[in-house]
């Protein structure tokens, strides 16, 4: 289709700008100016070539496209294989199209080591990319597991004040699940003899030993979405974290879990997703309730925004778990919809915490009267991630539930009511920050969205309503993959587990 | 013509939001105002055509959701049904844009109150026009949003954020409901689209779900769900605690909203899915349950409040209540019609106490008013009109609505019906207690408000009587107007019709409704019976027409009641846009009632009112004895039955305290034994491994290289090996 490598030049082309950032010299203020330049023009450079990829994406096609590939580690058979399909391509998008938001958004945010601090983003969007086109096991892992490295100098170095703890914490963790999917792959590679991951797909392993696979890949990406009980390093990491650091942790780093399920459990452990199933389905319901009830509870907008984003990935492992068209369509739909509302919203604790740097809710209060545009933008992504129709977090959600329900019944009826807990939580936050009298006269004193800032989040808060009210230009390309995928699952597990999965039998008496 | 009616007011909220700034406060008001007017005349368009011309129709506009075999569409359904509460929404909702230009001129930000009127006005037009659950669900949480914006619009106060939240939030429980019933219909009928599931649900009738090891019955499953969200969002007993509070927000609100039209959006969704709730005769009971509780319920608590506007709320929920049994009893149409005449006496009682308390300086306490119908005697006019018919005193509206549905409940002949019909006239005789009690302390006695406070007592503008005139006629005519179309039958009693009569309507029983089997022999005896009924139905109109024109009356609706001639009969006038099974069919036998039970509702009203005359009128000094008498049952109802702080006490309390134990969790469990645990362990690990320092960095690499190596090759070795 095309005749130069499209999803090569987007991987690398951020690493092109990290050249030239180091090629900058000269005085400090100048070198920031420069360097915030170049991160700028490689991000914006990229996210255009970006909409070239969608504008090029075949939606009737299922398999990968714009594939590429060339001998890696030729003598061991592991190659450079790159590639799209209906359910990367949007990851892809998001993270080209967040990253230059992160640039701006730390446009003044940020003022000491500038240049480092856009080395480490423009290196984070080339390993974010590279995560979602590999289509090599190993080439996968390399870009999966170097995400880790800018994230953790992003926190550890321009973090808040515990940003030591939170980034330990935040590696920690990530590297326990790193260690068992690398003992994973190694076993994979001894039992296929490639690390091909189409070839994967098509040659799936022993029903015993997908069990022992299984769990080693669940912990990885269990930490990476993160699921309950290894979810405590997200509220610590995003506490600590710069804003673009949030956002793009919570825009595009918390969707690498939720398409590690889509690309290695789903199709590689057939047998043993379906065997583990239940235990997904309960550990989502369990993050849903008890993640909403803490987040009712906080004082803190970020730890809030965080733990309500740990309840919303709840609704993803449980919309791929359940294995249903519209589960999984809902689950990747839920995940592009909360990249957008998400990052958004902690956008918006940035412009607050800009001026008061402040993220306690109790310090602000009564801002509608200072600050009507922000408030109309924060009440946009606010309705949004409470799953009001007409915003694109309904339609993933309402999705996730419609496949759960077929799945399990009773599971869906008890992760509906993580519908309600998040109105609660959302509106008190909004309520807290933005109505009530104005008893802070600081807060009451804060200047409404500079034109900067306003811009960043008008896209946003376009993309949320719109994708609302018009999904279709989205679903039209994830749903034949998604069509694909689940014919293959349900080719590969027998029919009769199929009925016994169903909890739902309709009966004709 | 549907466009028009249902985009104008997006439209109008689109520019005078986003562009309110440079349209300033005038220009705002202006698009608002144009846009519900003009959504107005396109709605009455609409209703000769299609409630009258039987021109029903679906157009669909873009595809919405599509997932495998889950597809939905962006479309309008107009048929009878919908296009019934296209007008009720659209000329209250011109009514209040109107009242409010005069109502909210001293507010600062009365271009955005505007604009959200406008917004309420579309997502509740989307809700009614919906051709399938998913967008009647989003007009539903639509009209949820305005609702929790209006309520909240003055937020600068703690009480009216507070309030807003709570509706949101206890809507949204309602809401749970209702999306896990949509889910149910999905997987029972495989499409959520309302003609796809009214085909099927003859052939489903018996389908059940397996559920922890029982059989449940699909159609009752799912009615009861969708009726969780109908409790939610109509206020019914057990999540109606919002709506009290919602009176937080500004009155015109409180008329448009919270009494004339998103309340009732529950009985319509019952209205609606008509076809399948006739499947569901256990959820049929619950609805007849819960609606007479609740009319009773708040009719107890609305005879002990203050608040002028809390009043008329529980009046208002007791009302609902109403329409639910009749949903209850499958006399739809009664309910349907009790829809409209309320919504038109309602929002003129609302709009005539937001007269009073513009009148008042803003105060609301019935304590402080009295002494003022002098003063104010065309808002003290409208207010009588409103409580006329909301009393049930014939021939205002609410007359001939509350009547049959109360004969509607009794003629179902089971023991929910006449549970409902007994608290149905006791809630009748209350009712018509408060508002008197309402009139007389507000309009009557002497001045209990300050002399300042009298001082500026004066006359609303007519920028809000004039709405106030238009409800009016509403209210004074719409009852006998649409008797016939809506519920059928015969003339009312009281008028020309004996026993005769009375059982000729109940021969017709047949043809009165959307038959599901019809034989060969209900065919002939409904050509039969249609003959007769077009004999009487001519007679009592023009008996109507004749009564009607002696009042001049020139409102909106005179016109529909000449045209409406041909299409008198129930089920024509529906055209099957509620459907109920021939044995249900109680509106029908509700014409042949006895006559004890047509007349009991009067009979109690003008008791209660009685009642009301003699102790806030007459002899004021019994009520404090009175009061002191029934002292705990007197404090039962005034603290509204205690569900605030019951609930308070079970959901809120335990959410918070659950939230801070599993956050406690996280901390001492989780990360005690997970991260922290770990480095702790590493630390005391390291620091007892520094007793064996060598002070050689190779040799440390060299253990944990020796540990590595084996660990992984433990673990490669055992893979291997064992599969």
């Amino acid at each position: 289709m095309l005749d130069f490598p499209l999803l090569s030049v987007m991987t690398f082309l951020p690493l092109a700008g990290v050249f030239f950032l180091f090629s900058i010299q000269g005085e400090a203020q100048a070198v920031a100016r420069n360097s915030k330049y170049v991160a700028l023009l490689t991000s914006v450079a990229n996210l255009i070539l970006g909409l070239y990829l969608y504008g090029h994406f075949d939606p009737s096609e299922s398999g990968f496209q714009f594939v590429e590939k060339a001998a890696w580690l030729g003598s061991v058979g592991i190659d450079y294989h790159m590639g799209v399909d209906g359910i990367s391509v949007f990851f892809v998008l998001l993270a080209v199209f967040l990253t230059p938001i992160c640039v701006l958004a730390s446009w003044f945010s940020v003022s000491k080591r500038v240049k480092e601090y856009m080395v480490a983003f423009l290196v984070l969007e080339t390993f974010m990319i590279g995560t979602f086109c590999a289509l090599d096991a190993v080439l996968f892992y390399v870009f999966f597991e170097g995400v880790l490295i800018p994230m953790f100098l992003i926190i550890g170095i321009w973090g808040g004040a515990r940003r030591v703890y939170a980034s330990y914490k935040f590696f920690l963790y990530t590297l326990l699940g790193s260690v068992l999917m690398l003992l994973a792959l190694l076993v994979l590679y001894v039992q296929v003899g490639s690390t091909d991951i189409p070839t994967l797909m098509e040659n799936p392993v022993a029903r015993d030993l997908q069990m022992w696979l299984w769990l080693a890949v669940f912990a990885s990406f269990a930490v990476k979405m993160p699921m309950w009980p290894v979810h405590t390093w997200l509220p610590d990491a995003h506490v600590e974290a710069p804003t673009a650091g949030s956002v793009i942790l919570a825009g595009v780093l918390l969707k690498m879990g939720g398409y590690g399920f889509l690309r290695f459990s789903l199709p590689m452990f057939p047998e043993a997703s379906e065997f583990f199933a239940p235990m997904v389905f309960w550990l989502s319901v369990v993050a849903i309730i008890y993640t909403s009830l803490v987040a009712l509870v906080q004082e803190d907008m970020k730890k809030l925004i965080a733990y309500s984003s740990v309840a919303h990935m709840g609704f993803v492992t449980l919309g791929i778990f359940s294995a249903t068209q519209q589960g999984i369509e809902g689950a990747v739909f839920q995940m592009i919809s909360h990249g957008v509302i998400s990052g958004a919203l902690f956008l918006c604790v940035g412009v607050v915490y800009d001026r008061l740097h402040t993220r306690e809710l109790g310090r602000y209060g009564g801002i509608v009267k200072n600050m009507p545009r922000y408030a109309t933008l924060f009440m946009i992504f606010m309705l949004g991630s409470v799953g009001l129709p007409g915003t694109s977090g309904f339609v993933g959600e309402f999705l996730v539930l419609l496949g759960a329900f077929q799945a399990n019944t009773i599971v869906a009826a008890f992760a509906a009511t993580g519908v309600i807990l998040g109105a609660a939580y959302m509106l008190f936050l909004y309520r807290k920050v933005v109505f009530g009298p104005q008893e802070n006269s600081d807060a009451a004193g804060m200047e409404d969205v500079t034109p900067r800032e306003a811009w960043l989040l008008i896209p946003l808060a376009f993309l949320t309503i719109y994708l609302g009210v018009f999904p279709a230009p989205v679903m039209d390309r994830i749903s034949p993959s998604v069509e694909a995928l689940l014919n293959d699952y349900n080719a590969k597990i027998s029919k009769d587990d199929v009925a016994q999965q169903t909890a739902v039998e309709v009966h004709h008496d | 013509m549907e466009f028009l009616a249902v985009f104008t007011p997006l439209l109008a909220f689109v520019v005078a939001f986003f562009f309110g700034k440079a349209l300033g406060h005038k220009g705002a008001q202006v698009v608002t105002c144009a846009g519900i007017l003009l959504a107005a005349f396109a709605a009455i368009n609409l209703f000769f055509d299609v409630a009258l011309g039987g021109n029903a129709r679906v157009v669909e506009l873009a595809p919405w959701v599509i997932s495998g075999d889950f597809a939905v569409h962006w479309s309008l359904r107009v048929d009878t049904l919908s296009v019934i509460m296209i007008n009720v929404i659209t000329i209250v909702s011109a009514c209040v844009h109107i009242y409010s230009l005069g109502y909210m001129s001293h507010d600062g930000a009365r271009g955005r109150f505007m604009s959200y009127l406008s917004l309420f006005t579309f997502a509740m037009l989307m809700l009614v026009t919906a051709d399938n659950l998913l967008q009647l669900f989003f007009g539903w949480e639509g009209v949820g949003l305005a609702s929790y914006l209006l309520i909240g619009f003055w937020n600068h106060k703690h009480s009216a954020n507070a309030a807003a939240q709570k509706a949101f939030v206890v809507n949204r429980v309602g809401d749970f409901g209702l999306a896990l019933g949509m889910m149910a219909i999905f997987v029972v009928f495989g499409s959520i689209g309302f003609d796809e599931i009214f085909a099927q649900v003859a052939d489903k009738a018996d389908v059940t779900f397996d559920l922890f090891g029982m059989h449940v019955h699909a159609m009752t499953a799912i009615a009861l769900l969708l009726f969780v969200g109908a409790i939610g969002k109509s206020a019914q007993l057990g999540l109606h605690t919002w709506l009290p509070d919602a009176m937080e927000g500004p009155t015109p609100v409180s008329a448009l909203i919270h009494a004339a039209t998103m309340v009732t959006a529950g009985v319509f969704l019952v209205a609606r899915m008509s076809p399948l709730f006739e499947y569901a005769p256990a959820a049929l009971m619950v609805v007849t349950v819960v609606g007479g509780l609740t009319a009773f319920v708040a009719a107890t608590i609305g005879m002990t409040q203050f608040d002028i506007k809390r009043v008329i709320a529980y009046s208002t929920m007791s009302q609902l209540g109403y329409m639910f049994f009749a949903l209850g009893v499958s006399a739809y149409g009664a309910a349907m019609f009790h829809l409209m005449t309320h919504a038109f006496f309602k929002a003129l009682l609302f709009l005539g106490a937001g007269s009073v308390i513009h009148a008042m300086g803003d105060e609301q306490d019935m304590r402080k008013m009295g002494g003022i119908w002098k003063k104010i005697p065309y808002t003290y006019a409208f207010m009588w009109i409103g409580s006329l018919a909301l009393a049930g005193i014939p021939p205002f509206a609410g007359y001939f609505s509350k009547d049959i549905v109360l004969e509607a409940a009794w003629a179902d002949h089971t023991w929910f019906g006449n549970f409902a019909f007994a608290l149905g006239i006791a809630a009748a005789f209350m009712t018509a207690f408060y508002t008197w009690r309402l009139l007389i302390m507000t309009f009557h006695g002497k001045p209990r408000a300050t002399q300042k406070v009298m001082g500026h007592v004066h006359e609303s503008p007519p920028v809000m009587l004039g709405p106030l005139a238009v409800l009016a006629i509403g209210a004074l005519f719409a009852g006998a107007v649409f008797y016939q179309p809506f519920v059928g039958g015969s003339g009312h009693h009281g008028e020309e019709h004996g026993a005769a009569v009375e059982h000729a309507a109940e021969d017709s029983h047949v043809k009165e409704t959307d038959v599901l089997h019809v034989s060969a022999e209900d065919e002939l005896k409904k050509i039969g019976a249609e003959i007769e009924q077009e004999v009487k139905a001519v007679v009592s109109q023009d008996a109507a027409h004749t009564a009607h024109e002696s009042d001049h009356g020139d409102n909106t609706h005179s016109d529909a009641h000449g045209t409406g001639h041909d299409a008198e009969h129930g089920a024509d006038f529906w055209n099957s846009s509620i459907q109920v099974l021939a044995e249900n069919d109680t509106v029908t036998a509700a014409h042949g009632a006895p006559l004890w039970v047509k007349k009991l509702p009067l009979v109690v009203g003008v008791l209660g009112i009685w009642l009301a005359y003699i102790l806030y009128f007459k002899s004021p000094t019994i009520v404090p004895r009175l009061v002191e008498g029934m002292k705990p049952l007197h404090t039962f109802l005034f603290n509204k039955w205690y569900f605030d702080e019951l609930y308070d006490a079970l959901f809120v309390k335990n959410s918070i305290k659950a939230g801070k134990l599993f956050w406690r969790g996280d901390k001492n469990v989780i990360d005690r034994y997970g991260p922290d645990g770990v480095s702790a362990v590493s630390v005391a690990i390291s620091k007892g491994m520094s007793k064996l320092q060598s002070g050689f960095i190779y040799h440390y690499a060299f253990v944990m290289m020796v540990a590595v190596i084996g660990g992984i090759s433990w673990f490669v070795f055992k893979f291997v090996v064992e599969f």
